[in-house]
């Protein structure tokens, strides 16, 4: 795409976050689309382009009265949102709609109106992993650490300080699940899940949604929020099994994914301000960094010890608290993009003064698939 | 409560018979010489559709794990790894480590494995890993 062609002019999450046993899944969906819609000044039938994942874009269509043009029902898993914004991007770029409402909504928590958790047993995960006894995300995402910790030097403690600044960026944060601070120690001592990992350097388990809308960079000044522009975007998959993916220190999808964005956008790493990486567990900002070229292969835990991502450094990381404290539905992919955007737009929690890019990374499935959003705030 | 079991394919049904009868069958493409897992009619690589069906030496590395302490209801009650191996002829297939403890001390990455295979019913038997002997 051509960078600052088009602008996110509405932005928001539901209007709780956390335990909201009362609101359906489709209704979380909706709960962000009308705090989206409302940052806009929209109404439903300003809207031509919609996109979601987890339930059908058809379902959301329908539910909000909006008669689109155009529809996209990727569903790659927690990125879903990064491609969704990639390819709304190219839809108005190419005249197929002009405003694309893009919706994230999940009862992760409370299980409202949600499905379930499984695998066909004919299915190539069904066939060649789920017999071994995996169960849920922290039994597979979990997988390659070991070969990675082994490859760089990487220690439990090393893993468990990834979540210890997460939560000083949380204790910034109102809407933060979890604000206490935590020590190495505290979670190197918090229940075992999945050998080498400890419930703290798990994702929290919650409801909630998020929404974004999007148009062209030339209508985007007509609107009443700051326009926050998009300068580049990429994506890649890899594999539904983690146990086949090509190298266990590194993410194929990551490293493709970023250097697209990155090529697209013509901007280089030391021009970032702020930099979101989807942490549902405390390994991923260690891939992230690396993958996303941010710092060489092995370097990612002594760049992150020497604080250079905790507030007050040079490379503010997930400075919503980011799954490990913030929140995370199922989905977190959606709730990176809205840090993003409050960092452009100037309203974050803890806001970076002066930040112009931010870099919004996210991850589906396990370590299958990734989507990579570059935003500016100045067009 | 049974165990979670594979439902096999038309195109992943040598796999499993082979388990049954004591084999690791991989597939290896005559053209480009790639052997690949998991299991399809062609090579993932040159997609050349002119594959072999062999048997594997069924020895391998322990390549990477984690013991998962929150056991599936239908894998007992004890902490158990769910570990990645390395097999000498280049694929990585996941799977359960028996004939020793589940502690990180006794499981050393890169430590030499071999396969076992596990019977579950007259159809299947899981291809499990012990250390190698010898
Ligand atoms: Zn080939």
């Amino acid at each position: 795409m051509k960078p600052k062609s088009v602008a996110v002019v509405g932005a928001a999450e539901t209007t709780r976050l956390g335990k909201i046993p009362d609101v359906s899944v489709i209704g979380l969906h909706a709960d962000a689309a009308l705090n989206a819609m409302k940052d806009a000044g929209l109404k439903p039938s300003d809207i031509d382009g919609v996109a979601t994942a987890g339930v059908s874009p058809v379902e959301l269509a329908h539910y909000l009265g909006i008669t689109p043009t155009y529809a996209d029902g990727t569903s790659v898993g927690g990125c879903s949102f990064m491609l969704h914004v990639r390819h709304a991007a190219a839809a108005i770029n190419e005249g197929l709609c002009k405003t694309v409402l893009i919706t994230h909504g999940e009862s992760g928590r409370s299980r409202v109106g949600a499905g379930g958790f499984g695998r066909a047993p004919s299915s190539l995960m069904g066939q060649f992993e789920m017999p071994y006894g995996v169960t849920s995300p922290p039994t597979m995402f979990t997988i390659p650490v070991l070969r990675y910790m082994k490859t760089y030097g990487v220690t439990e403690a090393d893993l468990a300080n990834v979540a210890v600044i997460q939560r000083e960026w949380a204790a910034k944060n109102p809407r933060a699940s979890f604000k206490d601070p935590i020590t190495v120690d505290d979670v190197l001592n918090s229940p075992m899940i999945a050998w080498p990992f400890r419930m703290l350097m798990c994702c929290l388990v919650t409801d909630g949604g998020g929404a974004l809308i999007l148009t062209s960079a030339e209508r985007a000044k007509d609107f009443p929020q700051k326009p926050v522009y998009i300068l580049g975007t990429g994506e890649s998959v890899e594999t539904p099994m983690v146990s086949q993916m090509e190298d266990f220190t590194s993410s194929k999808a990551f490293r493709v994914s970023g250097k697209k964005a990155f090529d697209e956008s013509g901007i280089k790493h030391a021009d970032v301000d702020h930099l979101m990486i989807y942490d549902a567990f405390a390994h991923l900002p260690l891939y992230g960094l690396e993958d996303l070229g941010f710092v060489k292969p092995g370097e990612a835990k002594d760049f992150i010890n020497e604080r250079n991502t905790a507030i007050g450094g040079k490379l503010p990381l997930n400075t919503n608290g980011g799954g490990l404290s913030y929140m995370h539905s199922g989905m977190y992919g959606m709730y990176a993009l809205q840090e993003s955007v409050r960092q452009m737009r100037g309203t974050a929690a803890a806001q970076i003064e002066g930040a112009k890019i931010s870099v919004s990374h996210g991850v589906g499935g396990m370590f299958a698939a990734s989507g990579t959003v570059i935003f500016t705030n100045e067009g | 409560m049974a165990r979670m079991l594979p439902e096999p394919t038309p195109e992943t049904r040598h796999f499993w018979e082979g388990c049954r009868d004591g084999e690791l069958r991989l597939q290896r493409c005559t053209e480009c010489k790639h052997s690949y897992f998991p299991p399809r009619a062609f090579c993932p690589k040159c997609a050349s559709r002119e594959v072999e069906i062999y048997k594997a030496s069924g020895k391998g590395i322990l390549y990477s794990y984690v013991i998962n302490h929150r056991p599936r209801p239908d894998m007992g009650t004890e902490p158990y790894a769910i570990a990645v191996v390395q097999l000498d002829e280049g694929p990585r297939m996941m799977t359960n480590i028996v004939g020793c403890p589940q502690t990180p001390e006794a499981l050393v990455l890169d430590m030499p494995m071999q396969v076992h295979f596990a019977k579950q019913t007259d159809d299947i038997s899981l291809p499990l890993f012990e250390p190698a002997k010898g």
